[in-house]
């Protein structure tokens, strides 16, 4: 490819990146086999977590610092928006061998 | 005391009785257990739903019926799909004895006192399950499916018994 055409392309992706308003970011977490995958995760404070419980028995994502607790029944998938930034170590209720990270950015400045 | 006491015998029927000192479970002897395993510790926890006086303990005794009736219909689930009946075998047997004897025990205790009895036993129970699936059932499988349930269940086992661990420190 041609180095203009690059440009080009360039060009029309930083445009489209500044029309659409930098939005939230929904980040999915599966939980299979009381794996939690990917155990660290990165997002920022007004990105969405999914939580996806592939299991038969339902899960926690239970925050260390009581940030958050959130209930995964088997088979389900919630969501929850991140409020807070910061380095949250979380792990579920039921099964406390299941352990997992969320790094959380402050929220990006336009 | 007690429950160690009973951890003590369970691990012996569990890892000594004549059908497992065999050289090989069957798939379907090694379904047998796992379910019968599931189904003590559900009916000790409906023991517990009835008699146990401490929130978390309460808590705890339902995480175990919800999880165990779970795995046990996914395991129902699996024999019917494998077209494997599961057979009833002198383990299965040695540990439904075992935990009549317990429920019976633990039945003649009130409050606090039972409270501590239960959980110190699902400590004792899931470590003597764990290691069982872990030492004997596990490796004993034939059919991959079935392994991988066994498997499964494990890690849901250990989380119990992490569970359980958390719950027996806050009542001392
Ligand atoms: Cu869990």
């Amino acid at each position: 490819m041609q180095p203009g055409r690059l440009r080009l392309i360039a060009g029309v992706l930083s445009l489209a990146a500044m029309a659409v308003p930098a939005h939230a970011a929904t980040i999915t977490i599966v939980m299979e086999n009381l794996v939690v995958s990917p155990a660290e995760a990165t997002a920022k404070a007004g990105d969405t977590i999914e939580w996806v419980n592939k299991d038969v028995v339902a899960h926690t994502a239970t925050a260390k610092n009581g940030d958050f607790d959130v209930m995964i029944p088997p088979k389900k998938t919630v969501t929850y928006v991140l409020k807070k930034a910061g380095t949250v170590d979380y792990y579920c209720r039921f099964h406390p061998n299941m352990k997992a990270m969320l790094k959380i950015d402050s929220e990006a400045s336009p | 005391m007690f429950a160690q006491l009973g951890a003590a015998i369970a691990a012996v029927v569990l890892l000594s009785s004549p059908a497992l000192a065999e050289s090989k479970l069957t798939d379907p002897q090694i379904a047998h257990i796992a379910y019968t395993a599931g189904n003590i510790d559900i009916a000790a926890a409906k023991q517990a739903l009835t008699k146990a006086s401490n929130k978390d303990v309460k808590a705890f005794a339902e995480d175990m019926v919800r999880d165990h009736e779970a795995v046990n219909k996914q395991a129902l689930d699996l024999v019917k799909k494998l077209n494997v009946t599961p057979e009833d075998n002198d383990t299965s047997k040695a540990l439904s004895k075992q935990a009549a004897d317990k429920l019976a025990e633990l039945g003649k205790l009130k409050g606090a006192a039972f409270d501590k009895a239960y959980i110190a036993n699902e400590v004792a129970y899931h470590k003597t399950v764990d290691s069982a699936l872990e030492t004997k059932l596990i490796p004993s499988a034939s059919n991959a499916e079935l392994k991988g349930l066994l498997q499964t269940g494990l890690k849901i086992f250990q989380g119990h018994e992490q569970h359980a661990e958390h719950v027996a420190a806050e009542l001392k």
